[in-house]
């Protein structure tokens, strides 16, 4: 008799179900999973590196090809580093437009996530549904940045610039009657926070959509219930943050525990699991779309009543009024000096969190005093999540590995880096 | 029978077998298209709309892409057995048809025992999928057919026992009896007296033809495409066309066993093929919608639920049927009545 032994199977970077480029050796006793080792790197652009080659404003663009489904979160914690070292004042109004487009990436990451995940488990028309409302929420970064995905919208001191007052409408084509265009430009005949609004107020309804299709459904039960089982204290030692923590039952959000710009102002919910299978990460990663809509309207409300600037007036490290160019010779010299070799940080190093949909986001900076950073260091949360993919499909089916990848939300942006 | 009588009866019988044959690959053509618009339209989009009117040509533009596609046979696969699974897969399905009656004359082969020769040919299906999957010499390929082949052994026993329910109220095993056995109006029909029966017995068709969410064989998001995961141009396309022939197979049955087949389920409308095929038709777009809604099954899930459910259902139902029959509840159950018609 021939003795029976495990076989390896190759899983990835070409395959269906590795959210882009996830290689994984998978040792396998039949169906059974003996061992899951990723092989990470094939995403890898070196951003770390490029951005010590780079003055400090140029680099922000690099920021969000990181994790390339949660955009102006990456911004957000590259530009909050920078500002730690500068010292710089954020007027109120950007820290409010922050946290709004925090919100809103959040909940574009949490639709991505939803799809995806319900494709690998094989619920393919959650997909269809989470884009509809992303199409939406890409409209918003369209009409501040001009950039559906890579905004560049948050700068070293504020925004880029204030929110609109018309939104991008939709034209009829060959492709698309009048009326339907008319249709979709309904909501979007008033400014972008109009637009807000409405989406706001449908967004939920959309959720409960999502819901009833998969919340109650037995398979979708049968297959995320009891999968991938992480304990709080495992999870605290294996670095987990996010909704990968908040699924074991650990209270930890960085917006409640260490409140970074408006955040200690807005009333939410930290949505925390019990047993921290796939089941109750699913659950977390719902309640948190549902919070983030709550957060949103809060926003919309305070930045409809408080005009203001949005950018720092310190013209060494934001961009004069283009008006003031023209006659001011001052004006003209800091514009030209901050777009050639940008500004220079105090000597020392800083680290700057905030709460990423998919955990802590970090941006460690350290500065010799040049306009370009001595070294980043960014740290994402996925890397961290993926080193547990042993651990967590160890013991279970092939058909599950599927499911832990999706639950645990990577992207391979922020972990090749 | 002399020479000449046996020619013409040799060729009417191959263009009786044309006339099921070129109808149902139309057919299989036509559900790709509906299933594409039927899930485009649950899934908010539009589906096919750009080749000819509202797409309709868009299944020929398929097939013909298939056509000039390559061939390609893996160096390590077995040559003779990777080139043949897929016309045993298509083979059993056609052959399955024979026996189908569309209405009371129309049928190509009455043979007595029908039913079996319909189970028999369904069974045999699976081999392709596992020679293909063995003859792949690939992983994917090879845990497809694993998980295919154990579904199979599962789900045939309990549809197996759902169509002994069939059979014991109508008391033939011969599809056209069956359908006569029916008559009457819709509440004479099985699928009411025997409905734990139809529910099993349709969602094991479903389970049978490896749609979703029983498609754990070819698991798109987990072993990419499965069984057929090495095989491209006509030869992915014959596994598709048996995929399909065997899901209007299923439906087809399921028609005639439980929903009356050709029978009309109001008296005062005549009884006829459209019955048939509107039927059919009915029972396909449950297939489409179930592939639009449910999440896959995982591999021992399917195990649980085809031994551990179905089965024991099965025999449940066919104990009560038994002891109805022992009373001659009419009008489904007085089966020596219906005999002696």
């Amino acid at each position: 008799m021939p003795e029976i032994r495990n076989y390896t199977l190759n899983f990835g970077p070409q395959h269906p179900a590795a959210h882009g480029v996830l290689r994984l050796i998978l040792e396998m006793d039949g169906e059974v999973i003996e061992r899951a080792d990723p092989h990470v790197g094939l995403l890898h652009r070196g951003t770390e590196k490029l951005a010590e080659s780079k003055p400090y404003n140029q680099s922000i663009g690099y920021m969000d090809r990181l994790d390339y489904v949660s955009m102006m979160c990456n911004e957000h914690g590259y530009v909050m580093a920078i500002e730690n070292l500068l010292g710089v004042e954020v007027p109120e109004r950007a820290q409010y437009i922050r946290v709004m487009f925090d919100e809103i990436t959040r909940i574009l990451n949490h639709l991505m996530w939803i799809g995806a995940h319900g494709l690998d488990v094989g619920a393919m028309s959650m997909f269809l549904y989470a884009f509809r409302e992303r199409e939406d929420l890409m409209d918003c970064y369209e009409a501040v940045s001009g950039a559906r995905l890579h905004a560049t919208y948050y700068r070293p001191g504020g925004v880029a610039r204030d929110l609109p007052d018309t939104m991008p409408q939709y034209e009829s084509s060959r492709f698309r009657s009048k009326n339907n265009a008319s249709k979709l430009n309904e909501a979007r005949q008033g400014s972008l926070l109009d637009f807000l609004e409405d989406f706001t107020n449908r967004f939920p309804g959309c959720v409960d959509e999502y819901e009833t299709l998969l919340t109650d459904n037995r398979i979708w039960k049968q297959r995320l219930v009891g999968i991938g089982v992480v304990s709080p204290e495992r999870a605290l030692q294996l670095g987990f943050t996010g909704p990968m923590l908040r699924g074991s039952g650990i209270e930890w959000d960085l917006r409640k525990k260490q409140p970074y710009e408006v955040y200690d102002r807005m009333k939410f919910d930290i949505p925390v699991g019990v047993e921290g299978d796939s089941y109750d990460r699913y659950l977390v990663r719902m309640e948190e779309m549902r919070q983030s809509n709550e957060i949103i309207k809060q926003c919309i409300a305070w930045l409809r009543v408080n005009p203001g600037p949005v950018l720092t007036e310190d013209h060494k490290v934001a961009p004069p009024r283009r008006a003031e160019m023209k006659g001011d010779m001052e004006s003209l010299i800091h514009h030209f000096k901050l777009f050639t070799e940008g500004f220079c940080l105090p000597e020392g190093e800083s680290y700057a969190a905030i709460e990423h949909p998919k955990g802590e986001f970090g941006c460690y900076l350290i500065s010799d005093g040049a306009n370009k950073p001595y070294r980043l260091k960014v740290r994402a949360a996925g890397f961290y999540h993926l080193a547990a993919l042993n651990e967590m499909v160890n013991g279970h089916m092939l058909s599950d590995v599927v499911a832990v990848i999706g639950t645990q939300d990577v992207v391979f942006g922020e972990i090749d880096r | 029978m002399g020479f000449f009588e046996g020619l013409l009866f040799l060729l009417w019988t191959v263009f009786k077998i044309a006339l099921i044959i070129v109808p149902l690959i139309l057919s299989v053509a036509y559900l790709t298209y509906a299933e594409r618009k039927v899930i485009g339209a649950i899934q908010v989009r539009k589906g096919p709309n750009r080749v000819g009117f509202f797409g309709l040509l868009q299944p020929f533009a398929d097939v013909l892409k298939l056509l000039t596609k390559e061939v390609l046979v893996p160096t390590n696969s077995h040559r003779f057995l990777f080139m043949i699974a897929p016309i045993l897969s298509l083979g059993a399905a056609f052959a399955a048809w024979a026996v189908i009656p569309f209405s009371d004359t129309a049928i190509l082969a009455d043979v007595n025992a029908g039913l079996l020769y319909v189970l028999a040919l369904t069974s045999l299906g699976v081999y392709g999928v596992i020679i293909a999957g063995w003859a792949s010499n690939s992983k994917y390929a090879f845990l497809g057919a694993m998980r295919s082949a154990a579904q199979i052994v599962a789900y045939e026993i309990a549809m197996g026992f759902a169509l002994v329910g069939v059979l014991m109220v109508s008391g033939s095993l011969n599809l056209g009896d069956i359908v006569d056995a029916q008559r009457g109006n819709i509440f004479h029909w099985f699928w009411l007296p025997l409905f734990p029966l139809f529910i099993v017995y349709f969602i094991s068709g479903v389970a049978e033809t490896n749609r979703a969410p029983f498609d754990v064989a070819e698991g798109e998001s987990e072993i990419v495409a499965g069984f057929h995961v090495d095989y491209s141009g006509m030869a992915f396309a014959l596994f598709f066309l048996a995929e399909y022939a065997n899901m209007i197979m299923i439906a087809a049955l399921a028609v005639i066993m439980f929903l009356g087949g050709w029978l009309s389920p109001v008296p005062f409308l005549p009884d006829g093929m459209g019955w048939f095929f509107a039927k059919t038709a009915f029972m396909l777009f449950f297939f489409l919608w179930f592939r639009a809604t449910f999440p896959r099954y995982r591999y021992d899930q399917i195990m649980r639920l085809g031994w551990k459910v179905f089965i024991p259902v099965t025999i449940v139902w066919i104990t009560v049927e038994a002891v109805a029959i022992l009373l001659e509840i009419a009008p489904w159950f007085d089966i020596r009545a219906v005999g002696a018609a």
